[in-house]
């Protein structure tokens, strides 16, 4: 019974294609933008995704903040060491080598290493009329486990450079280019750093691959933009008279979950500081910042996709409007199927399944043109195509719910036609 | 078997211009008979033919099709008595248009819900009962006049029909293909025994059949057997 229709609602559409396509259309524009935008929405997420995760979310970074005070009420935790305060914490309540190697030990089966890096500033190498943008990096040996850095020659900061205080220094593939434009061996040459006070000489013992979107990405012109040097933390720290740091970064084992490791490593140095009035070391981790911003991004992409659908139900008046003409001119075929015994319920399904076709067809054009625009828009921003399959499925009976609900009124208006005036109708 | 009782129709109800159109109309036509009903535009004929083929209630009076009375049935009710026991010939053919002749003749058993093969089955059989089995697959803009009347008579054959109603059956066709028609008609009449109320103008049309039934102002103003006359056309 349904199958036939289908065969005899097919059969009618096709005596009128230009009209049934013309039809269809709103529908695909509809739906085709919905899943385009939400494979958009989904390729953006992933992306951020992965280069969050290039930041480091097996990492979870303890910072000393300042204790929130009695009365203060929803105060934020910032995300990683970032200070925010009206004070400055003195000496004694910065974390000191110490306790970093008791809490290293306490944890040592859960972490794969402690990242500590030291902020030296901006400087310019020199050599005659060449120079490079610089920012000076003091590092430890783990640092390279918590970040991502890509040697390209040589080798990175070792314990040995540390603990010799060493002026050895890993610089970026540009600073090369820049430095070095004969594109000799560079590793194991020495550059001139100026600084605003000093000048020191390093000798270059790695060349690691600038990456253009990684988190240090500079806007600067290949010729002036600054790269970050990394040089070993205790040279970095070597006319500094402060010793202590403000936060250092922990590496945890793959294995391990974040959440649960950030909650015991929060109560460990929460023990520490119990005795500290004013300070505290507080542990956060980046699943944090990713979960806030796959949220928002999901927010935009539903906003927007709703929107989109918005056209959808345009395209749904277009197909109440096509079947309100189609009723009006099969007004003497109605006749002549209810002079031979076709019900009201008949009539009804016969139209519905006509409109259900054409939006359902549509729908189906809509989605791989939907996909196909994702797919397209992915490669322009440069992200990979990601299709989500419940809302293709999502799509395809929300196309078959628009044929339904308007297709309902032109079907319901055909079934009630009086068969009399039907059949005179010319 | 079908049996009118005092039927009135009026129109516009209640109103000054109210309009009867049928004034009690009383009468029997038995099983197997060929009857004509005639009169001029304007007696009632069409009112009365829609009453017959419960197209349309009575406003008053009593109609028993093939023991069933039809008087307070509802719209579905009446489609179901329609496709069950009354077979339609109409004066401008109605056959659906994007549809074969073969799909056209299926129509009413599709409408009662008999399996498609059985359908098909005797859809073919009755278009090569009125001669149109070499035109099965034609659709109605393929098809002649006289052809498309041939498929109409067999849809009506379709579900074997307490009654077959041509309304003008001959109507828009040339006199031999009209002629073609009516023999068609007696020939279903006498095999098929099926039967059939012919509604026309046609006074010639009329004498071929068994009972001339004519209708004047809404009213039965003439009802005589042409039996013998009817004899005598059906042996030549």
């Amino acid at each position: 019974m349904i199958w036939e229709n289908v065969t005899l609602a097919a059969s009618s559409l096709k005596t009128n294609k230009t009209r049934a396509l013309l039809t269809m259309l709103g529908i695909i524009i509809g739906i085709a933008s919905v899943i385009a935008i939400v494979s958009i929405g989904n390729a953006l997420e992933s992306s951020v995704s992965t280069d969050l995760a290039a930041l480091g979310t097996a990492n979870i970074t303890i910072a000393v903040q300042e204790r929130e005070k009695e009365n203060a009420i929803g105060r934020l935790r910032p995300p990683t060491g970032v200070i925010i305060t009206g004070k400055t914490p003195t000496s004694s309540d910065l974390i000191t080598e110490t306790m970093i190697s008791d809490f290293k030990a306490r944890f040592a089966d859960v972490i794969q290493g402690i990242s500590i890096s030291y902020s030296g500033g901006s400087a310019t190498a020199r050599d005659m009329e060449l120079y490079a943008n610089v920012s000076i990096l003091g590092i430890n040996k783990d640092y390279a486990t918590a970040n991502t850095i890509t040697l390209l020659s040589g080798r990175i900061i070792s314990q040995q450079d540390i603990d010799g205080f060493a002026n050895v220094a890993v610089v970026s593939d540009k600073l090369v280019e820049n430095m070095f434009p004969l594109g000799t061996d560079t590793v194991g040459k020495t550059i001139k750093i100026y600084k605003p006070n000093s000048i020191d000489i390093y000798t270059i013992i790695g060349v690691y691959e600038y990456a253009q979107d990684g988190p240090f990405a500079s806007t600067a012109s290949d010729r002036d933009m600054q790269t970050v040097m990394y040089i070993p933390v205790s040279t970095a720290k070597k006319d500094v008279l402060e010793k202590n740091f403000t936060s250092f970064t922990v590496v945890a084992n793959a294995d391990e979950d974040i959440t649960q490791l950030t909650d015991s490593f929060q109560s460990y140095f929460d023990g520490v500081y119990a005795g500290n009035r004013d300070w505290k070391a507080s542990a956060s981790n980046l699943t944090l910042i990713l979960d806030t911003v796959t949220s928002t991004l999901n927010t935009i992409t539903l906003a927007v996709a709703v929107i989109a659908a918005i056209s959808l139900i345009v395209g749904g008046i277009g197909v109440m409007n096509i079947m309100l003409v189609s009723v009006t001119e099969r007004t003497r075929e109605i006749g002549i199927r209810k002079a031979l015994g076709a019900k009201t319920f008949h009539i009804q399904l016969q139209f519905l399944i006509e409109a259900v076709i054409v939006t359902v067809i549509g729908g189906i054009i809509g989605i791989m043109l939907g996909l196909a625009l994702g797919v397209l828009a992915s490669l322009i921003l440069g992200v990979a195509a990601s299709a989500s399959i419940p809302m293709i499925f999502l799509s395809f009976i929300f196309s078959m719910a628009i044929g339904l609900f308007f297709g309902l009124y032109p079907a319901s208006k055909a079934a009630k036609l009086d068969p009399i005036e039907a059949l005179r109708y010319e | 078997m079908l049996q009118l009782r005092e039927i009135v129709k009026r129109y516009f109800i209640g109103e000054p211009n109210e309009l009867e159109v049928l004034r009690k109309i009383s009468l029997i036509i038995n099983e197997g008979e060929f009857i004509a009903i005639v009169g001029q535009s304007g007696s009632g004929k069409s009112t009365l033919m829609n009453i017959i083929g419960a197209l349309d209630r009575p406003t008053e009076g009593l109609y028993i099709l093939d023991g069933t009375p039809i008087a307070e049935m509802t719209d579905n009710e009446l489609s179901e008595i329609r496709n069950e026991k009354v077979g339609f010939v109409f004066q401008t053919f109605n056959l659906v248009a994007k549809i074969n002749a073969l799909s056209n003749v299926e129509l009413p058993m599709f409408y009662k819900g008999i399996p498609k093969r059985e359908r098909r089955e005797r859809a073919k059989y009755l278009l090569s009962l009125v001669g149109m089995q070499d035109r099965m697959t034609h659709m109605p803009n393929e098809l002649s006049g006289g052809q498309k009347q041939r498929v109409a008579i067999a849809r009506a054959l379709a579900n074997e029909p307490s009654i077959i109603l041509a309304d003008e059956p001959t109507g828009n066709l040339d006199t031999e293909t009209g002629n073609m028609v009516m023999d068609l008609f007696m020939k279903i009449h006498r095999e098929e025994k099926r039967t059939i109320v012919l509604i026309t103008h046609n006074d010639e049309l009329a004498k071929k059949t068994q009972r001339i039934v004519t209708l004047r102002d809404g009213r039965i103003v003439g009802d005589e057997s042409n039996i013998a006359a009817f004899e005598r056309g059906s042996t030549v």
